[in-house]
């Protein structure tokens, strides 16, 4: 599926440019630009060491870097912190699940709808009228979750207990109850199997078809990045070495050079 | 259902739904869906419009009259209505399994020369999508779920509501379309094509009308005093035919409300949190159920342990009866109803069952432990021999006489008798009118009015029906021992460990089996030996495992020695397989009944091994994945001597 076929993607949501990152002596990203246009699945590749999640927190306010800008929705963000990020409508997942493990799988997407509950503690730690109204309302869009990625059984179970591949599919869950309007995903098929695999892509694809929610993701499967990407970014070093649709990259002298070494 | 409408002639299923609307209107509750977490209820008034309106939008595509209809998905109100639109257009529907693959689809599609497809979701469209290529008659596809189906563009796919929203505006053109077709119907016009999954050669449809199911929905519901206030969830596969009896005949005839639960994942609680009245299951289900029960009392602390095991002795303790002095009696008498409050109420409760009035096992043979363990906690539990042929009945127990071996003596309305080769026929007025486009086979089975149902069994001095096996399988072992290979499954099956065996002993000296663990109750009982295993492979091949079970072999084996007739078909080798049999692979069928014959095939090498003096055997497999890439494993069997 290319952006340019389906009228995709025309118009930036998202530009970085010329971002520098070091880490003292190193260099973690190197004057990359690029930018996430609105509707597209954007995949960012790279070997190890790439700078690739090092992109996703600069992303995502964890990291600020020393030079370059960030622009969301045409408004400079550089500074902003990754609570900000978040309220702006920036949500991610993470490389090593990042949810509370001994919470129900209910209790932790509530928890993602944390930025949308303006009623003070006191009411919530009660349960009494507004509050409750609006734990109400949060609960209906929870619920629309559920039934979003076929988790209706597992509502009540601690997410710790659960296999891996649903603890990934939970945390794809609380990122959507953020209603994000850019979600950034740090390798979502690490570690599962072919079949969990294969769920993910469907909901992945969904998400972006259905939610209309604009996605950029981390992966190192390369077929699964291939198949579900309308356009890809590749980095080496710290620096942005090719950028195009999956068929470009993946014929790009550059690319195979980055990954299979020189001759 | 009130006798007059019956008496009036011509009572179909759209007619009693009318008559439903008319009667209950809002007021009652036809169906109930969980959605979102919320349990959605749909009165009879919106059951009845939802249908109309479904009819009205299928007769504006050109649903004609005798045009069969395939419905496939989860249990959903929606395709209970869409079931109901056909019939009111005077169309046949015919449910499929929801988890055949495209190749069974294919089969059955064409062989009905279904025109219209009804589907739950983009799942089942897809597969359909897939096969319409193939099936020249099949014209259009209508799904329920839109999810995933936005970019779809296919002109012959529809969902449910635009089809509803041109039934709305054809019944502006042509009012009176709708209710002058049911006035056509006639009670002989085909409710449901009902397509077996047989054990041997292609599924053959099963041909009902409306008088078969509404005269034995209605009969029962007499027999039982089911009505308007009863309840019961809709989870059995929507092609088997207790599915369409349970959910569809006894709410149009009797009233009672269908519950649909979230998903096959959540069934379970479903039932909890609906608390059905009369449950209708085969016996893996109270397998599971006894089973999840087992294992959660395994964890649970010492004192509830010692709760739980002191008062289930004292309850099968009073269900065997036979005390020696009646002090005795009262005294475990008094301790039953502490029980009830500390014990057997929690439990039922857990379970979804404490609302329970009737309770059925039906399908298979259930083992005694299993059915004493529900009888015992005051669930009326009885078991029921049926089939599709019969719009489900034949025999089932009594609610006072209940015995762990037999189904129970005829139905009232049934007439039963053994042929003089043992085979059981019966008569009544559920027998079906033949097999759709399969006049053999209609000739085979129906004779004289009798169904000749191919199962061997006998009339016991009570008037009790005992099935022994399928007539076909039952054969003799070189040294004349009768083997009836079912018999002995069962047995083996009847322990928690074992969840699927194949016998083997025609015209062999000797018997053997192969088997399958069941992953979970065998998977908790390593854990807690610490025995680490990777895969079903893995853990199938542990010395320990082969212990275990040979235990229950020994068993099943002791039992069978008490037989006079079975002592000397033993079971003398057995092996554990590297893999479970799957209806993918066409080992079982899709309601879990043994091919033996393609087994026999396929396994021939196994087979052939245990009657040889090796002690293992090297087997190559070739797995599928989902997207249809293949891959080989080698396994290495044991086989384990019993002597």
């Amino acid at each position: 599926m290319n952006a340019e076929n389906n009228g995709r993607g025309a118009e930036p949501l998202l530009q970085v440019e010329n971002i520098s990152l070091s880490f003292g002596g190193l260099k973690a990203l190197d004057s990359v630009s690029l930018e996430v246009r609105k509707g597209e699945v954007l995949g960012i590749i790279g070997p190890n060491g790439a700078g690739k999640t090092s992109m996703l927190n600069v992303i995502n306010g964890v990291y600020h870097p020393q030079e370059g800008r960030i622009l969301f929705e045409g408004k400079d963000r550089t500074t902003m912190r990754p609570h900000e990020v978040a309220a702006s409508g920036v949500a991610r997942t993470f490389q090593n699940v990042g949810l509370f493990k001994a919470m129900t799988t209910l209790d932790n997407l509530l928890a993602g709808r944390n930025l949308f509950m303006k009623k003070n503690i006191l009411l919530q730690a009660i349960y009494f009228g507004p509050a409750q109204r609006e734990e109400i309302r949060q609960r209906e869009k929870v619920e629309e979750i559920i039934d979003f990625l076929e988790i209706q059984n597992l509502r009540r179970l601690p997410v710790g207990a659960l296999p891996y591949g649903l603890q990934k599919r939970v945390e794809l869950g609380r990122a959507l109850a953020q209603e994000p309007k850019l979600l950034l995903l740090d390798e979502p098929m690490a570690g599962m199997n072919m079949e969990e695999k294969q769920d993910m892509c469907r909901f992945i694809i969904d998400t972006n078809e259905q939610l209309g929610t604009t996605i950029a993701l981390i992966e190192h499967d390369m077929a699964v990045v291939m198949d579900i990407c309308d356009r890809i970014i590749v980095l080496d070093h710290g620096a942005k070495i090719a950028e195009g649709s999956p068929d470009e990259v993946r014929n790009n002298p550059e690319v195979i050079r980055a990954y299979l070494g020189d001759e | 259902m009130e006798s007059n409408i019956l008496q009036n002639g011509n009572v179909t299923f759209p007619v009693l739904m009318l008559e439903n609307a008319r009667r209950y209107g809002e007021k009652k509750i036809a169906y109930r869906e969980k959605d979102l977490g919320i349990w959605q209820s749909y009165s009879w008034q919106v059951s009845l419009e939802q249908s109309r309106d479904l009819a009205n939008g299928l007769a504006s595509l050109g649903f004609k009259r005798g045009d069969k209809m395939v419905v496939v998905g989860d249990n959903r109100p929606q395709l209970y209505w869409g079931m109901m639109a056909a019939q009111c257009l005077g169309g046949v529907p015919v449910p499929l399994y929801q988890d055949s693959i495209e190749r069974e689809m294919e089969y059955v599609v064409k062989h009905a020369d279904a025109r219209f497809a009804l589907v739950e979701d983009q799942e089942q469209a897809d597969k359909l999508l897939n096969i319409k290529e193939n099936c020249k008659d099949l014209e259009y596809i209508i799904y329920g779920d839109p999810r995933g189906l936005r970019n779809y563009d296919q002109p012959y796919l529809f969902s449910y509501e635009k089809v509803q929203e041109m039934g709305r505006k054809f019944a502006q053109e042509n009012p009176n379309y709708f209710q002058e077709e049911i006035d056509k119907g006639s009670e002989e016009d085909l409710a449901i094509i009902c397509y077996t999954s047989g054990t041997t050669g292609q599924p053959k449809g099963v041909m009902l009308t409306h008088r078969n199911f509404i005269e034995t929905s209605t009969k029962f519901s007499d027999y039982e005093g089911l009505n308007a206030n009863d309840s019961v969830i809709a989870y059995l596969p929507m092609a088997w035919v207790g599915d369409f009896f349970l959910s569809y005949g006894l709410a149009l005839t009797s009233g009672i409300t269908v519950s649909c639960p979230e998903g096959s994942a959540t069934v379970l609680s479903n039932i909890r949190e609906i608390g059905p009245t009369y449950f209708f299951a085969p016996p893996r289900i109270w397998e599971n159920l006894l089973t999840s029960v087992m294992i959660r009392m395994e964890d649970a602390s010492w004192i509830k342990r010692k709760l739980f095991h002191y008062f289930m002795g004292l309850a099968s303790r009073m269900q065997r009866g036979g005390y020696s002095s009646s002090l005795l009696k009262a005294l475990d008498a008094a301790m039953y109803q502490l029980g009830r409050i500390v014990v057997y109420g929690p439990l039922k409760d857990s379970m979804g069952l404490s609302k329970i009035r009737i309770a059925i096992t039906a399908g298979e043979a259930i083992g005694p432990e299993i059915f004493a363990f529900f009888r015992s906690l005051g669930i009326n539990l009885k078991q029921l021999y049926g089939s599709t042929e019969a719009s489900v009945f034949v025999s089932q127990q009594t609610n006072d006489d209940i015995r762990d071996d037999t189904c129970g003596p005829p139905m009232p309305w049934v007439d039963l008798k053994i042929s003089e080769d043992g085979e059981v026929l019966f008569k009544s007025p559920g027998v079906f009118k033949g097999y759709y486009k399969n006049e053999q086979a209609t000739k085979d089975t129906l004779i004289d009015g009798w169904v000749h149902t191919g199962d061997a069994g006998f009339i016991d001095p009570d008037g009790h029906l005992k099935i022994i096996d399928r007539i076909q399988d039952v054969s003799t072992l070189t040294t004349g021992t009768m083997f009836a290979p079912k018999y002995i499954e069962n047995k083996l099956k009847f322990s928690p460990f074992i969840k699927e065996a194949v016998t083997v002993g025609m015209d062999r000296p000797y018997v053997t089996a192969m088997i399958n663990i069941d992953l979970d109750a065998v998977g908790n009982w390593s854990e807690r030996r610490n025995l680490n295993h990777t895969s079903y492979t893995d853990l199938a091949q542990k010395p320990e495992i082969y212990d275990l079970i040979g235990e229950e072999v020994r068993r099943v084996n002791q039992n069978l020695a008490e037989d006079e007739q079975l002592k000397g078909a033993q079971i003398n080798k057995f092996l554990i397989l590297h893999k479970e049999l799957d209806p993918d692979d066409e080992e079982i069928t899709r309601t879990r009944k043994v091919r033996r014959g393609f087994i026999g095939e396929k396994y021939a090498d196994l087979i052939n091994a245990m009657y040889s003096d090796k002690s293992h055997v090297e087997v190559k497999a070739q797995v599928t994945f989902e997207d249809g890439r293949k891959s080989t494993i080698n396994a290495d069997l044991q086989i384990r001597s019993m002597e």
